[in-house]
């Protein structure tokens, strides 16, 4: 088995309408029960956005400390869901569903050592 | 028996993706599969012309890279630790595949043709695991630098292997999907060819025929592989010694291919007895009825309307809607025809303006005939095909 890596690409912008969003949260988590049920799970979430990120930078030994996120950009990373797959085929599906859950760009992308059992 | 370079290149050309196929399953990597495989060939050149071309060639090769490969595994350690690194490609909890057919080309074909990869990739690695082209003649054949290749496909296969994209035959379930990706590609290497590289064409049909071998059962396949043999055997008519293009209607039908027609239409018969249609197979079908038809004013268009209708319910696409509009010309008057295609939104696509050219043309209507003909003119990046819309343009002005 192999671990996979989902990231949610969230547009900058406006947030969907409190009524959308509360159907997209009640998919998101159906998702995530499947992916348990399944014993696919390892660990899923939200980020809050890109205004709350802190940037440490190493530099002579000491490490500075600025405000905001790393790079600007239109997308950010609005949330990541870790997971166990035996194949790409595999991880791909649980992609799938996690766009039409959350109606954003997934982003999958696989981790360089394999799972432990 | 005597055996030269040329006998051993065939055995090559025939058993190389086979060989590779093989050795990929046996050891979970595709760098080292194809090394071992060379390994044997680069053996096979040595022995053969001494012991001559053994009972099976291709046994012979894949034992002789399965041993080798087992050979270089022991010598080199840290190719032992990559091999490891890499098993999982052979992943040992790798459900048994549900498909029919076991052929570890067919796997292969799956894995080179992964939708995760990038088109370009896809065609990349096809012609170089199961055609057996080196990344040099590749390159040579879709005009890019040889190290622009080599990178694509050194990329390619650290995909497979680090995402771990799987080495078997899909799911029922996804197969549908899959194959059309698959069909996809051999089709795309055959328009490559068409634009003038008959290596391409000759490459593609090679695929095509190992496809049909490979899923009997699947009647796109065939309906590909007749829809390439029936256009392939239109090559010999289709542009002039200078090197002009010939339009079908045009064309001197005593020089087509009647050995591709007759397996063509032969692939054509054998789909409509399947009744499964698909596009490949309605598009075969159209051509199978130009080939029939001994002069083009024989053409009976209005069998090619009916087939241009089904493939229009099938597969809509304004592509397929601007063809029809050529057969509704032929059938029901250019008027008709002009404004069906009046209606597509093809603006960008030269052949659009080229038929609409040609009806406005035909509809005496000689000044916006001449402004799409400019339009095409201007949108085509092929030289021949640009060489005869100037002359249809050229003797418009004349009249």
């Amino acid at each position: 088995m192999k671990y996979y890596l989902l990231s949610v690409m969230q547009p900058q912008g406006e947030r969907p309408a409190p009524e959308v969003l509360e159907e997209i949260m009640h998919n998101v988590e159906l998702f995530h029960a499947e992916l348990r049920e399944a014993g696919a799970w390892v660990f899923a979430g939200g980020l809050h956005g890109p205004d709350t990120a802190t940037v440490l930078r190493a530099r002579d030994g000491d490490v500075l400390v600025t405000d905001g996120p790393y790079t600007e950009s239109k997308e950010f990373l609005g949330g990541i869901c870790l997971l166990k797959a035996p194949d790409l085929d595999a991880a791909l599906k649980w992609g799938r569903k996690a766009a039409l859950a959350t109606t954003l760009p997934i982003e999958v992308r696989p981790f360089m050592h394999e799972t432990e059992g | 028996m005597a055996v030269g370079a040329a006998g051993i290149e065939a055995v090559f050309r025939a058993e190389y993706g086979r060989a590779v196929a093989v050795l990929i399953r046996f050891l979970g990597d595709i760098d080292l599969a194809e090394e071992a495989v060379q390994d044997a060939f680069t053996t096979a050149v040595a022995k053969w012309p001494e012991t001559g071309i053994p009972p099976s060639p291709a046994g012979w090769i894949i034992t002789t890279a399965r041993n080798r490969a087992v050979d270089r595994l022991r010598r080199e350690s840290t190719r032992a630790a990559r091999h490891a690194e890499a098993a999982r490609l052979n992943a040992p909890d790798e459900p048994v595949e549900e498909g029919p057919v076991r052929d570890d080309r067919l796997r292969l074909i799956f894995t080179c043709c992964h939708p995760a990869l990038a088109p370009q990739a896809q065609v990349a690695l096809t012609l170089r695991l199961l055609g057996g082209l080196t990344t040099a003649q590749i390159a040579r054949a879709f005009l890019v630098p040889e190290t622009t290749m080599a990178q694509r496909i050194v990329r390619a296969k650290a995909k497979i292997r680090d995402a771990g994209i799987p080495y078997r035959i899909p799911r029922d379930a996804d197969l549908p999907d899959r194959v059309k990706g698959v069909l996809a590609v051999v089709y795309l290497v055959f328009n490559e060819g068409y634009g003038g590289r008959e290596d391409l064409c000759a490459e593609a049909l090679r695929l095509g025929r190992l496809l049909v071998e490979l899923m009997p059962d699947e009647p796109e396949a065939l309906g590909l592989l007749a829809l390439m043999l029936l256009i392939e055997a239109r090559r010999p008519a289709r542009v002039t010694a200078d090197g002009d293009l010939v339009l079908l209607a045009d064309q001197d039908r005593t020089r087509w291919d009647r050995d591709l027609i007759a397996e063509g239409q032969a692939l054509v018969r054998r789909c409509l007895r399947r009744n499964r249609p698909g596009p490949y197979q309605i598009q075969a079908a159209i051509n199978a009825v130009h080939s029939d038809a001994p002069t083009a004013a024989a053409t009976d268009w209005g069998q090619i309307r009916r087939l241009y209708d089904q493939l229009m319910e099938l597969a809509p696409s304004p592509v397929v809607a601007l063809n029809r509009a050529v057969a509704v010309a032929e059938v029901e008057g250019p008027e008709t025809a002009l404004a069906l295609v009046e209606k597509l939104d093809l603006d960008g696509y030269h052949a659009f303006h080229a038929v609409r050219a040609d009806l406005l043309r035909r509809l005496g209507r000689h000044a916006e005939a001449l402004r799409a003909y400019d339009a095409a003119i201007a949108l085509t990046g092929s030289a021949p095909e640009r060489a005869h819309l100037e002359r249809a343009r050229a003797a418009l002005t004349a009249n």
